[in-house]
This record gives structure tokens, sequence and C-alpha cells, in this order.
């Protein structure tokens, strides 16, 4: 076995690869770019070495860099984590030129799945079922349009070099294909560098189901059962289960068998994906699934597959890039239960999934483990502090659960998101939350366009209650905060001997501002003049940032969290924010709703610019007045009408009176 | 060391007690709910109409939030002017504001509006006493129609009458004792002189008026017409006049600009105390009510009272086998160290000359002094005056009214004769005196008394050759026991501030302990003891 290993990559998974290496008593050294200095991957490895600036092109794309730190700090092997050089046969080569061990498949398997029409052709030579379409290189609209029409619509335009989404199209009738065509290919120009398509059948009730696949050096190839990725948005993943719902034995064995096959094709070794399209629309049948594309590295989901067998899939990877033959065979894998994995993520869900930035404040996913099998699992490359910057990716956190059945498994994992709490930055969350309450999800019926239809998105968000407006505005004003400071008056309790203290607190709440009058009654009890009805409620810490709210008998804990902008409050998987208010800032100062012009001393009025009824606009000059051999230019305050015009030019005036008046515009 | 109790609670004298206290209590609380309510429904309304705050939101809102709020004088003028004064018309209390205690004098326009009956000049006066002593900034809320005028003649000559509040005024700020006016309502003839004595004004915008004379007057006077935003509304007086020096929009508002005014005191409290990590006591403060008889007769251990009051019961008892009719020793109240001298009986000369040593340790060590008084007054007799008792009580007179550290007086029980004045009463000047609804204090018992005037008529009567049956002794006695019963009630000392408040005994601590601390924002200076007769 390796005794230093150096990982490629950055986040979450550099954490994940770096944790089993630690458990298999390996090195680890991290690269990082100067943006990354302080990330979690950093502090979790042995040694680290800055391979250049933030923009991932100049640091975490430097090959060459990479294997010269590998080099310099003397590991042996190179783990890639997933994306960045994972699936680049360039890079493997060179990591092997330089004498170290690649963490991962060949160059020649990469390059053999890397392009998508000649892998399908690879697999279909090899009898594994491939999704009807045109894989050719003449590339000529007619051509192209051709073979969409034999195929028959509707169709999917996709990028031949492609992944993510990037150029592709879905494309209903003849109408629409060259725009569709003509769209595609810029994109594809654009993000690969090549404008080649190619162009398939499009499945009605598609599901994305993956057979994970591991092969050793001896050519031996195991699959670890299937992974269901169909609750996808716009081809990027956001909640994977393993196994599939719906899944027969007979089906299982058709595909896993399959995968296997197309890995022993491209003599494939280490841990690999093999995606398959199904159709989903008359349940899982064997002959209702297609080969899409093989991904060369370990997935961001393997954890929910690594929760159903038991494995570790990182210590897999590295024992078999030692050499070491697999250690279970085929027949001795079993699926265990049920998991699910949420991806949470920095982006605006309500704001049509725009990816935030931002520095994390707080960050806690309740009770979890990390980076390893447990009911509930969180694994994540951030912490409170650290920044979603707009060079990375911005997942946040995979929340894994695992439970003996499909629906426990749900639960728990809906239980969880409930649990999860992040401020600073905005996240999907509560879309996530949302999902897992989805009917249809829950009753495992999914396919790709769930997400597109609206799961999820069409929850009510409930309004704050007052228990949790109260805990907010009490959080806001510092009654919650302990205090142990011998100072009797520090007490925030409202004490009086013979009546209630009252507290009138103002905050901004959901975009808008109100103030609330809180009594504090005895005994940690609070009544609260809220919005939504008033209401009494006993308030009662554990200690840390969890508050118990209790009223007529029913009692819940929600968790309150002060932030950089004010108090956020998590209370059943929401969100609610609270943000003081300057009381001296929100209003306008007295003195600038006075609509008079005031002379600010005795003068002569020197020239008079306007008459009575004149529109002025701000800052245009009214009146000069001369006093003490100097002229003072007095100017409109506001937009306005000249009213109550109480001078005239060559009038002598006393200090403070009123020389007209303005009229607002706006009424 | 821990006090250790001897009372089982949950016993039948416990539960009677709790009983007795609470009836007693009960009594106080509803005289407490008429004065916080202050004036009826009607202005209440009235004021809330005009876009006002009620007097003690006022206060809430200037207060931080969930600051403690001190009140003194609730009780004043309780059963006086047929009722029509409830509060004496004003709120007085220590609260925080900016983290720091400041005295709080608000205006309760809604009662009579806000006019000064003399009962309002007395506890306006008394808490402005309570600020120069404790140096408090004040913050003056001020809604006022000025002097009460059908009581003129009680409100307005005399030294300690409406004039003094100016006078006050001037004097703590010269000082550097901050004097902050908000005028949110009236402020007319000598009213009007608050704000313009205060070293900072804030007036709220066609709502505050401050003028010397009011339109009608003014009318009366010259003819002229005028209205009364126009002769001294915020405009012309953070204008023209300059009398006000902040305009507010509202009352929110001007309570805002007074809490940024205090922020701006550039002021911290002199840390001179050693303290320590403030602790629970070992026995509750909720048993106080079943632990103290409510008979005054009946005697009990005080130190039943001290452990109940102070941090984990600990008191170092200081000469425990001498004049044992007096309790003395240190203790520390929410962390702050304390001397306690507290009544175990009749004072004897033993128990005085311990009393003014133990005045005298504290003194040198500057440690504040808590007087729990339950006294019916100093032993009496011949053997007693010829020991020299009263040379003795002297002594302990002597040091508790020249002593310089902080004094807190909590009347527990009785407060009868001389042994008031030894036990540090109104008169010995403690910076707060609180009482309990069980306290009873008159110059002596009614019984003794109406017994004292029984025997000087019965002389008179046998003097001239009459006889006076037992009957008829009785029934003379019975008005002067009345008039005793009713006269050194708590409600009726308070209602006359006697003192600054009755509480709930269960309360003393945390009264103790916010007293104490308000106490500690003036420094405590050396103390020069008078000649002490020896």
């Amino acid at each position: 076995m390796f005794r230093k290993l150096l990982i490629a990559n950055r986040g979450e998974i550099a954490c994940r690869v770096i944790a089993t290496a630690r458990r298999m008593g390996i090195a680890t050294v991290a690269v990082c770019s100067e943006a990354d200095r302080q990330s979690k991957h950093v502090a979790m490895a042995d040694e680290v070495v800055l391979i250049g600036p933030a923009p991932v092109a100049e640091s975490y794309l430097m090959g060459a860099h990479i294997i010269d730190a590998a080099l310099e700090t003397g590991a042996e092997a190179i783990h890639p984590g997933y994306g960045f050089l994972s699936e680049n046969p360039e890079f493997v080569d060179a990591v092997e030129a330089a004498g170290l061990t690649f963490v991962g498949p060949t160059a020649d398997a990469i390059r053999a799945m890397g392009l998508k029409d000649a892998a399908k052709a690879l697999m279909e030579k090899a009898g594994v079922p491939v999704v009807p379409g045109y894989h050719g290189a003449a590339q000529d609209a007619a051509t192209l349009s051709d073979a969409a029409a034999r195929i028959g619509y509707p169709v999917l335009i996709k990028a031949r070099a492609g992944g993510g989404g990037k150029g592709m199209r879905l494309v209903e009738d003849a109408d629409g294909f060259a725009d569709a065509l003509s769209g595609a290919q810029r994109e594809a120009e654009a993000s690969f560098g090549d404008p080649a398509v190619l162009v398939e059948k499009f499945i009605q009730n598609p599901r994305h189901i993956e057979i994970q696949v591991f092969g050793d050096q001896a050519g031996n190839v195991i699959h670890l059962f299937e992974r269901d990725c169909s609750l996808q948005r716009r081809h990027q993943k956001v909640i994977e289960e393993a196994p599939a719902p719906g899944m027969t034995q007979e089906m299982r064995q058709a595909m896993g068998k399959a995968a296997v096959e197309a890995a022993k094709a491209i003599g494939y070794r280490g841990a690999g994906t093999v995606e398959f399209i199904v159709d989903g629309g008359n349940g899982l049948r064997p002959d209702a699934f297609w080969f899409m594309e093989m991904n060369t590295r370990l997935q961001v989901e393997h954890p929910v597959s690594e929760a159903i067998t038991g494995l570790d899939f990182v210590e897999l990877q590295l024992r078999i890039a030692a050499g070491e033959p697999l250690p279970v065979r085929q027949e001795d894998l079993g699926i265990d239960g049920w998991a699910f994995e949420a991806r949470i993520y920095a982006e605006d869900v309500p704001a049509g999934f725009l990816p935030a930035t931002g520095r994390i404040g707080h960050l806690d996913f309740g009770r979890t483990a990390e980076f390893g099998r447990a009911a509930l699992r969180a694994d994540s490359g951030v912490r409170a502090g650290d920044e979603i910057s707009p060079y990375y990716d911005p997942m946040i956190a995979k929340l894994i659960a695992h439970g003996p059945d499909r629906a426990s498994a749900l639960a728990a994992l809906g239980h969880a998101l409930e649990r999860v709490e992040i401020t600073g930055i905005v996240t999907n969350t509560e879309f996530l939350g949302a999902l897992t309450r989805d009917r249809d999800f829950a009753a495992g019926q999914v396919d790709t366009g769930m997400i597109g239809r609206g799961a999820g998105l069409n929850e009510e968000r409930p309004d704050a209650d007052s228990g949790v407006t109260l805990a907010g505005l009490l959080s806001l004003a510092g009654f919650l905060t302990p205090r142990d400071e011998i100072d009797p008056w520090a007490r925030r309790d409202g004490w009086r001997a013979w009546s209630d203290g009252r507290h009138f607190a103002r905050a901004v709440h959901d975009g808008a501002e109100a103030g609330h009058w809180i009594t504090i009654m005895s005994g940690g009890r609070y009544h609260i003049d809220a919005t939504n009805g008033a209401a009494e409620w006993l308030i009662s810490s554990d200690g840390g940032n969890r508050y118990l709210l209790e009223r007529d008998g029913r009692r819940r804990s929600v968790s309150v969290v002060r932030t950089e902008a004010g108090v956020s409050v998590f209370d059943r998987g929401r969100r609610y924010d609270f943000t003081p208010v300057d009381p001296l800032e929100s209003r306008g100062a007295a003195d600038a709703a006075d609509d008079r012009l005031i002379a600010p001393m005795p003068g002569l009025v020197k020239r008079l610019n306007v008459s009575e009824g004149d529109e002025v606009t701000r800052g245009q000059p009214l009146l000069i007045l001369e006093a003490m051999k100097m002229e003072h230019t007095l100017t409109a305050g506001f937009d306005g009408r000249v009213v109550d015009l109480a001078v005239e030019e060559g009038a002598q005036v006393q200090s403070g009176v009123s020389l007209m008046r303005l009229e607002p515009n706006d009424g | 060391m821990r006090l250790v109790s001897n009372i089982s609670p949950g016993s039948d004298t416990f539960r009677r007690n709790q009983a007795a206290h609470a009836a007693a209590l009960a009594e106080v609380k509803e005289a407490a709910e008429v004065a916080v309510q202050g004036g009826g429904e009607g202005p209440r309304e009235r004021h809330l109409a005009r876009g006002k705050l009620l007097p003690r939101d006022r206060v809430n809102r200037l207060l931080d939030p969930g600051a403690p709020f001190l009140e003194v004088g609730l009780f004043a003028a309780h059963g006086l002017y047929d009722g029509a004064c409830p509060a004496a018309g004003m709120i007085a209390g220590i609260g925080r504001v900016e983290g720091q205690e400041v005295m709080i004098i608000c205006n309760d326009a809604t009662v009579k509006g806000g006019t000064y009956f003399p009962m309002s000049v007395k506890k306006h006066l008394r808490a402005q006493e309570i600020a120069a002593e404790n140096h408090l900034p004040c913050i003056y809320l001020v809604d006022s129609g000025g002097a009460n005028l059908p009581n003129q003649d009680e409100v307005f000559p005399d030294r300690d009458h409406f004039g003094r509040i100016f006078f006050n005024q001037a004097n703590m700020s010269a000082r550097g004792i901050a004097q902050i006016a908000v005028v949110m309502g009236s402020c007319t003839a000598g009213g009007a002189y608050v704000p313009a004595m205060s070293d900072v004004t804030i007036i709220v915008k066609e709502q505050g008026t401050i003028f010397l004379a009011g339109p009608p007057l003014v009318r009366a006077a010259t003819g002229e017409v005028v209205t009364a935003e126009a002769l001294g509304g915020g405009d012309v007086h953070t204008r023209l006049s300059g009398v006000a020096d902040y305009l507010a929009d509202d009352d929110a508002h001007a309570l805002t600009l007074a809490r940024q005014a205090v922020r701006g005191l550039n002021r911290t409290k002199p840390p001179q105390l050693a303290t320590c990590a403030a602790e629970e006591p070992h026995y509750d403060p909720a048993e106080i009510t079943g632990v103290v008889p409510a008979d005054l007769k009946t005697p009990y251990d005080i130190r039943e009272v001290i452990a109940r009051l102070v941090d984990g019961s600990r008191f170092d008892e200081f000469k425990a086998r001498y004049g044992t009719s007096l309790v003395c020793g240190f203790a520390h109240v929410m962390g702050l160290p304390v001397g306690i001298i507290a009544n175990n009986g009749v004072l004897f000369s033993e128990s005085a000359v311990k009393g003014a040593h133990f005045v005298e340790l504290c003194s040198q060590r500057r440690i504040p002094l808590v007087f729990l008084q339950n006294i019916t007054g100093f032993m009496v007799g011949q053997q007693y005056e010829a020991g020299g008792i009263a040379r003795d009580g002297a002594k302990l007179v002597t040091a508790v009214a020249t002593t310089s550290v902080p004094k807190i007086t909590m009347i527990v029980g009785g407060s009868f004769g001389a042994g008031n004045y030894g036990m540090c009463g109104r008169a010995y000047a403690p910076r707060f005196l609180w009482t309990w609804p069980n306290s009873r204090i008159s110059v002596m018992g009614g019984e003794q008394a109406a017994g004292v005037l029984a025997t000087v008529k019965r002389d008179a009567i046998e003097r001239k050759g009459g006889s006076w049956s037992a009957e008829e002794e009785a029934a003379f006695k019975q008005p002067t026991i009345e008039m005793f019963a009713r006269q050194s009630h708590p409600l009726y000392a308070a209602s006359r501030l006697w003192d600054d408040g009755i509480i709930d005994p269960r309360l003393s601590r945390d009264v103790l302990a916010l007293s104490l601390s308000a106490a500690l924002n003036a420094p405590i200076e050396e103390t020069r003891f008078g000649v002490f007769r020896m």
C-alpha cells in the first residue's frame, strides 16, 4: 500500500479521500489554490502544496503543477477525486510517466469512454443495449435532421464531447430541430471546443439508473448494484438513492451484467459508473434500459452505494490502485436497506436556482457522522466561516440517510434536512426538504422530469409563527444570551417589583419592518402582540443555541443563531431571518420633513429667483441672502412647488423666519 | 459559613405564615395595580389617541431591552386626595439605558394632566435625591401641566417644594450628573424650567410645548392670541429659542434620541468592591414568607431571613456570642460584599456597642451596609438607664448617621421608637429604604401609646379623687389604638413617602442587589465619624 497519497482535488471529495487515507494509515498531501489556503481539505491533510491562483484553469487543472507537488512531497499516488483532472487521459499518462500511480482507470479506458458516440458504438459491439441514435461523423444539418426523423421524435441533441447538460437540447418535433441544433452546436463549441453533436431518441418517462462497478488489475469486475438518480434538475442530480425504486431482481441482474460487460470491454479498473437511461413508463423491464455513458471515476453520489453495501469505495480504489485484488466477489455482495443522498447547494431556489456565494456563518448538520457509514452522514468540504466563492462548485454538503427500507430512509432524510442549519448564505435545503415530502417521489414514482414539472417547488412556505417571531426578536435584543458577569442590572428578564416588563421589538422579517410589544412575564414566559395574533409562550434554553418553545401544552425545539446580519431561527426545516432596525436611521429626521426655507441669519434678500407657484428641483438656487458682506445662496432641499412666498427682493429678514415653503411633488 | 435553617417548609406554621403574608401582600398588590394603571380608561384612551405612548411604555422604550426597573414611590399618594393621584402622577425609578443605571422621572399626563400634587413634588425630589446620592444621570420624560393649582400652597413656596426641583437640577449638573429632558407634552410655567435647566433637551414636534405662560394666561395678560405650538412648540424651541436641542418626530424617536444622549455621556461605573461569583442562596428566597411569623409579636431568628437573601446562604457572623439581640456579619448579595445588621430582639447596650463596632468595620473597609429592621426599641428600665443604654444607643446612632458607606434599609417587621434611628430609619439617609407588607412603623406600639395616654389620664382623674373604670379606660384607649394601627400600616407609610416602596418579601434579594449596585455608581467616600459618647 502507498505510504503517501496526493489528492488532486478540493472540497468535500478531497476531505472524503483524506478521511479514508488517514484511517488506512496513509499520509496525505493536499493541493490548493490561493483561494483555498484556509480550506477544510487543507486543514485535514498532513501536507499541502500551493499550486496556483484561484481560477481552476490555473490551479486544479494544472496537471504539471500537481505532478510536481507529488514528486516534491514524495507522494506515490494521486487520487483525482471527481471533476477537474479525474477523466483526463493526458493527465493519467503524465502521472504514470512521472513514475507515480494514478488512482483510477487507465488512460485508454478513459479515452474509450470519453467520446460518447464512440463509447456507444463500442458498447453496442459488446452487446450492451444503447439508445437508438445517430453518432456519425457527418455533422451537416441535413444528415442530422434525417437521423432525427429516422429515430423518431422527440429526440435529444447532445454535445459529443459533453456532459453536465451543456450543449444538450430536447427537440419535440421537426420544426424545432434547426434552431435547437445550432444552439447545441454553439454551446458545445463554447464549452468543449468541439461543436460535434449526436442525436438520440428521447425517452418519455426516463429514469436515470446507474450501476456502480469496480474492476481490479487482474481483470475481475464486480458491480455494486444500482443507484437511481432520476431526481434531477436540468441534468443536475438533486437527490439520489440506492437501490432504485421498483427494481426487480431480474432487471438488476440484467443491468448489472450489462455494466460488467461494458467495463470488461474496455479493461476497466478502479471505480466506475455505467449510466443507463430507463423507460419507467410501464414499470422497470429488462428490455427497456439503454447505455448512456460511463463515468470513469468515483461519483459524487457514491455514499448511497457505500451505505447499502457497507464498503468504503475510496479504500477499494486505493487497494486496486496498489495492485491488490478485489476483496469481495459478486456473490458475496448483498443490499442492506436503502439510502438517499441530498445535495445541499448554495443556490437561491425561488430566484430560479441562481448560484449563491457568501461566507458561511453557522453550519450544523445535527447528529451526523462524516465520511463514513452511518445512519445519517454529512459529507462536507466547508466549515463555519468558510466562503462559497464563485470560483468553485457551490456544493456545501451531501446529506446521506440510511434506513432499513425506502420509506424510513426517506423519512430520515427529511428529518435530517429539517435539522440542517446554515446561515450567511442562501441554500436549497428547504427545497430538498419539500422534495422528500413530494407524494410521487415518496411513492417511488420518479422520473427525470419531476422537478421540471414543479416537484418540491410548489410547497407553501409557512409564515413564522408567533413563537418563532418571539424567539427571533428576543435573541436580536440580547435576551437569550446568558450572562455571568457580576452585575445585577445585567439581567434581561424585565424585572419589576409590581408589574411585568415590556420590550418593544423592531425588526425586518420577510422583507417588512414590524414592531411588536413583548411582555416579559416571570419564569421564562413571554407574551407577544404578533401580527398573526397575540400569544403567550414559555421559552427555555438547552444551554446552547436550541430553545424549547411551549404553548398550550405543546412544545417544540427551534434553533436560534446569531448571524452577521441579525438572527436566524430554524424551525422544522425552515430558516426565518430577523435583522435589526436602527431606529434613528429608519426615520427621516424631523428636519428633513421641514418644508420651509428658513433664513439662517438676518440679512438682505439680494436676489429672488422664484415666484409663488414655481416648480423647483432639488438643489436649485431660490434666493440669495446678503449678510455680513457675504452672499448666501439658499437652495431647494427637494423637488416641489413654491408656496407661501413671504419675501421680495430687497427685503430685510430676521434670522429663523420662514422665507417660503416648498410643497413636495410626491404629495 | 453556611447558615443552617431550622424551619421545615411545609409545616403547619410555615403554611400559616405564608397564608398571612399572602393576605398582607394581596392588599398591597391591589394598591400597586391601581398605581401602575395611572389615570383611568378615559384619559388613557385620549392620551393614546394623540399618538402618545402611555407613560409606562415610554419608560419601557427608553430602557435597554429587558432591563430591570427599580421603581421608587409607586405607592405615593395612595389613599390621598380622594385617590385622585395614583402614584402621585408620575413614574420614578432606576433603570438601565445604554448599559448605565439612570434615574427616570416620567410624568403621567393621564393623572390630572400630570400636574404636581404635594406628594408629586415630594416624590420628584426623592427621586432626584436618589440620583444625587448615587450619581445617577436623570432623564425627565416631561408631560405635565405644572403645579396643581388647588394645592398651590403645599406645592410652591417651601424649601422642599417645586422650586427645589430646579435647584437640584442645577446642582446635580454642577456635580457632573447629567440632566436630560425629553419634552413629550406640556411643560408649563415652572415646569418649563425642567427642560430649560437640563444639559440636553429633546422635544417632540407638534406635541411637546414649553412656555412660562400658556396661551390662556398670555391672552389674559396681554391679549395676544397664539396657539400652543406657535408659542412654545418643538419647532420654535429647536429653531428659534434654543430652549431645546433635538427635534423628534414622535415619542419613539424622542426616546431613541434620549438613549443616544446617554450613550454619549462618557461615564463609567467605578469598580470599588472586591466581588465574587454570584451564587443563589442555599435556601430558596421564596420561603421567606413561610419562615417569618405574620404576627410581629412572635420572635424568630432573623438568620432564617439572612439565609434566604445572601449568596450560598453563607454568613460570616461577627461577635456571634456577644450582644446577641443584634446580628452582624459579612455576606455577599449577587456577588457584592455587604455587611448585614439585623435585629434579633430588643436592643441592649451590648448589642448597640457591637453594632457601632460593626459599622466602623464596614466603614473602614468601605463595605456597603444592609439593615434588616425588626425592632421594638431599646431596652427600658432603671437598670438599663443606669447602665447607660442611651449612651450606647447614641454610639450606634452616631456610627449609622455618619458612615459614608452606602446604607440600604429593609423594614422586615416592626420599626418603633429609637430603634428606627439606630437601625437606619428614613432620617438616617439610607440610599434606599424598602418595607415589607407585614411591617409596621410608629413612634411606639399602639397598645403602649394608648397605655401611656391612659396612665396620664388615670393619674389626673385619680388626683382629683375621681375614679375610672376598666371599661372607660378601654373605651379611651380604643381610638388611639386604632389610629396607630392605621398610621403604622406600610401603605400609609409608603403613601407619604416615608420609604421608597413596599416590596414582596420574596423579591428582597433582587431589590437589595439592584439597590446596592445602583448605589455603587457613586464613589464610596472615606468616613469621618462624630464623637462617640464613651
